[in-house]
């Protein structure tokens, strides 16, 4: 398995091998197609604004990326949607992007903005899986107890390997 | 006859906040490195923040205009942060 991240010069750097390109790149790429461009009304100008919808995405997982900005007031928390949704969307898929076009088997050398973007990219994809395995603040217990036969053990590792990449990323990057 | 206006409201302006919520995905090390990166807290005052969401389940992390703190919200969602806007009370 991968030892992480480590510093390099202003950047970061890693090595991956072809699996573990394979599992990161198959996972960033179902939130890319999961978060699409933010959809704008008729209007040309709220078109050029990125002015979108107020309502909370139906997706529990999309619900969880765009939480809403207001917890006691829903029209409040609309308007902020309808403003900010589309921008965010945009930078939750160039995010995505990014790591997609870096992330090959071997050494990936990361200046300081795409070890960025992978960081978010990397929390993104925690947080869907998060959502999607119910997981808890307990994982990392419950996995130490859990059999390798369980069927959520085999996406319950990916997850664990994901938040060890992030911790790692995180660190060097500090 | 003459129509008893609402004297005004003379309640001052209260501040503003940003609140973020414990959730069992964020790391600690990552929450406490986006309050760094984002608000240019020393890592002493981020790992408090940091340390009173996970076990307070909350914490105020920015206070000011309501402009402002939409503007913090906008850029913690962008970490993957659950963050929220509300009037001081």
């Amino acid at each position: 398995m991968s030892t992480g991240f480590t510093a390099a010069g202003e950047g970061v750097s890693i090595t991956l091998d072809v699996g573990e390109v394979s599992v990161l790149t198959s996972l960033v790429a179902q939130i890319l197609s999961l978060v699409e461009p933010g959809v704008t009304g008729e209007d040309p100008l709220e078109r050029a604004l990125g002015i979108g919808s107020g309502e909370v995405p139906s997706d529990p997982v999309l619900a969880r990326l765009f939480p809403s900005a207001y917890a006691e007031d829903d029209e409040a928390a609309g308007e902020f949607r309808r403003y900010t949704e589309a921008t965010l969307r945009e930078g939750k898929r160039a995010d995505a992007r990014t790591l997609l076009e870096t992330a090959e088997p071997g050494v990936v050398e990361l200046t300081a903005e795409q070890a960025q973007a992978w960081l978010r990219a990397l929390n993104d994809v925690r947080l869907a899986l998060g959502v999607r395995l119910g997981v808890t603040e307990q994982i990392h217990d419950e996995m130490a107890e859990m059999s390798e036969e369980d069927p959520r053990y085999p996406a319950l590792a990916i997850y664990e390997w994901l938040t060890y990449l992030q911790d790692t990323l995180v660190r060097a990057l500090w | 006859m003459e129509v008893q206006r609402p004297e005004m409201d003379v309640r001052p302006d209260l501040p503003w906040l940003t609140i973020v919520w414990n959730d069992p995905v964020n790391l600690m090390s990552y929450v406490t490195y986006v309050f760094q990166t984002v608000f240019g807290y020393p890592r002493e005052k981020a790992e408090k923040l940091m340390m009173d969401v996970h076990h307070k389940g909350k914490a105020v992390v920015a206070s000011g205009s309501r402009e402002e703190m939409e503007r913090d919200v906008q850029i913690l969602h962008s970490y993957g942060l659950w963050a929220t806007v509300q009037q001081d009370r």
